[in-house]
């Protein structure tokens, strides 16, 4: 048995775009090349006609109508125009924003800017297990608030928030629920109607599809949902979104939407087995060592670890075959360690000894086994480097030692 | 973010890696950082009556520039007497392992780790003079 190396574990940060899709994509350079916004010529309807076929394979995925769906660059413009959108048109109604603290950067960002201009934002916490508390939104929604963002799954740990309930609280109180799903987007059920979802962001590459293409999902009835354009032009996408489409990226878009439909099914359960094995496999051979995030209600393809008393960035640099991303900070420029792990309650010390495992279409059983057998031997080598790791065979309770911090 | 391949070949192949008995007179203990920051760095040295460094070990929680770090350091003090090894400085590491300036820090920490070696060693001479 013999796998192919480097291993790619990284699926939350990105995918490969699957060859069917990149086969369907590649007419729509060469030979299908009009501008969808052309209505006076074959060359345009063509393209609008494989557009509007996307629109419907995207929207089938969320049970949405294919009207609902608004092009954009990416998840990012998604959030940006979902939350900027929302607070500029509705600003006479209420100024106030309701998200999350473990929300990814696009959204925590894009708030922060909205603060600047003078909106309000409370940011809710998250309980050991990740996910928010209920009571906790309720009673942070004033006649002040227009909008709840919290993201389906989450992109480091994977725990998926209660969306339903979310929903209904929202529904209940006359408020917006806007959900950054890049992560949850055909990878689990989600029915924005079930879940009284009004805005909804997600993108082509975390499905199997290309890089530069986005959408937002913008409820039209019951209520119909109001924005503001972020971005001014011919008017393209409703209003919403000016811009020449990318019809290439949109096809793709499309055909990744449509394999995820056809094999989410069989995907949620291969996926589930691969995390478990790999999970089974490492904590039955190290001790110390902690899954982060709610123990079932999370994504198929997520592993998050905390391996005490071993440091994430050297775990990594031992692992240099594998594809992996670390909540240490060592591997950027800041020295924070993941602000996920941390809003979890954490310590630094575990925050910085965290492994994300991602799983995704391509992930075979060798990989996972030949990823496990390394993780399981780097953690012990580096164990016996780990003056933490003595103290703790000495018995010595970490949390008494006054360390001489820099 | 990449590294040289001398910081490479230290992470893969420390030098030096493990433990003296810290109550031994003739050792010295240096223990810096802190785990809330990422690393934490264990050198100890053993020192001949004449003051000259015969032996070194060390044991490190860190990244791999800290664990490089580290390691250089227990060949760099090895054969020299207490005076020499106290004007390491952490330029002469980050020089070494052409360590980032992301980095740095671990070369600070390294250069205290063999200070604080010292002064425990000295600490515990003293002592046992009384």
């Amino acid at each position: 048995m013999s796998v192919k190396l480097p291993i790619y574990l990284d699926n939350n940060a990105t995918t490969r775009t699957d060859p069917r899709v990149v086969e369907a994509m590649l007419p729509y350079f060469s030979e299908v090349y009009g501008n969808a916004a052309s209505r006076s010529h074959s060359f345009g309807w063509a393209a609008e006609e494989a557009i509007d076929i996307a629109r419907e394979q995207l929207a089938k995925v969320i049970g949405a109508d294919p009207k609902e769906i608004i092009f954009t660059s990416g998840a990012t413009e998604s959030n940006n125009l979902a939350i900027k959108g929302v607070a500029e048109m509705y600003a006479e109604k209420g100024d106030h924003i309701i998200t999350v603290v473990t929300e990814h950067k696009a959204v925590l960002d894009t708030c922060k800017h909205l603060e600047k201009d003078g909106k309000s934002v409370t940011y809710l916490g998250v309980g050991a297990d990740g996910l928010i508390d209920l009571d906790e939104l309720k009673a942070a929604i004033t006649d002040k608030t227009i909008l709840v963002s919290v993201m389906a799954a989450n992109n480091e740990i994977g725990v998926i928030q209660p969306l339903k309930e979310i929903g209904a609280i929202c529904r209940e109180k006359g408020v917006l629920f806007h959900t950054d799903a890049v992560q949850a987007y055909g990878k689990v059920p989600l029915d924005v109607n079930d879940l009284h979802i009004d805005l909804l962001s997600f993108t082509a590459h975390k499905i199997y599809g290309p890089k530069g293409i986005g959408a937002l999902y913008v409820r039209r009835r019951n209520p119909r949902v109001k924005l503001t354009a972020q971005i001014d032009g011919g008017g393209h996408e409703r209003g919403f979104r000016s811009g020449t489409l990318n019809v290439p990226g949109i096809v793709g878009f499309g055909k990744a939407a449509e394999l995820l439909m056809e094999e989410m099914e069989s995907e949620i359960t291969r996926l589930t087995a691969l995390r478990d094995r790999m999970a089974q496999t490492i904590m039955d051979a190290c001790d110390s060592c902690y899954i982060n995030g709610h123990a079932t209600q999370r994504l198929p393809g997520n592993l998050n670890i905390s391996f005490e008393f071993v440091e994430g960035e050297s775990l990594l640099m031992g692992l240099k075959d594998v594809a992996l991303s670390s909540g240490s900070a060592c591997t950027s420029a800041s020295l924070e360690p993941s602000y996920v792990l941390k809003a979890m309650g954490l310590g630094d010390e575990l925050a910085h000894s965290s492994l994300r495992f991602g799983f995704g279409r391509f992930t075979t059983e060798e990989e996972v086994d030949w990823v496990a057998r390394k993780v399981i031997s780097e953690v012990s080598r580096l164990r016996e480097m780990s003056p933490l790791w003595e103290l703790h065979l000495e018995g010595v309770d970490l949390s008494t030692v006054k360390w001489n911090a820099h | 973010m990449a590294y040289s391949e001398k910081v490479i070949d230290h992470y893969e192949n420390p030098r030096n890696v493990g433990s003296f008995d810290k109550n031994a007179e003739d050792v010295g203990t240096g223990i810096v950082g802190a785990p809330e920051c990422g690393d934490v760095m264990k050198l100890q040295l053993k020192i001949s009556p004449e003051g000259i460094i015969e032996d070194a070990k060390f044991k490190t929680f860190g990244c791999g520039s800290a664990i490089a770090s580290s390691s250089l350091a227990t060949e760099l003090v090895k054969g020299k007497t207490l005076e020499e090894a106290m004007s390491i400085s952490n330029a002469q590491i980050v020089q070494e392992l052409a360590l980032p300036p992301v980095k740095i820090h671990c070369s600070v920490l390294a250069e205290d780790a063999i200070k604080a070696a010292i002064e425990d060693y000295k600490a515990k001479q003293a002592l046992s003079i009384k």
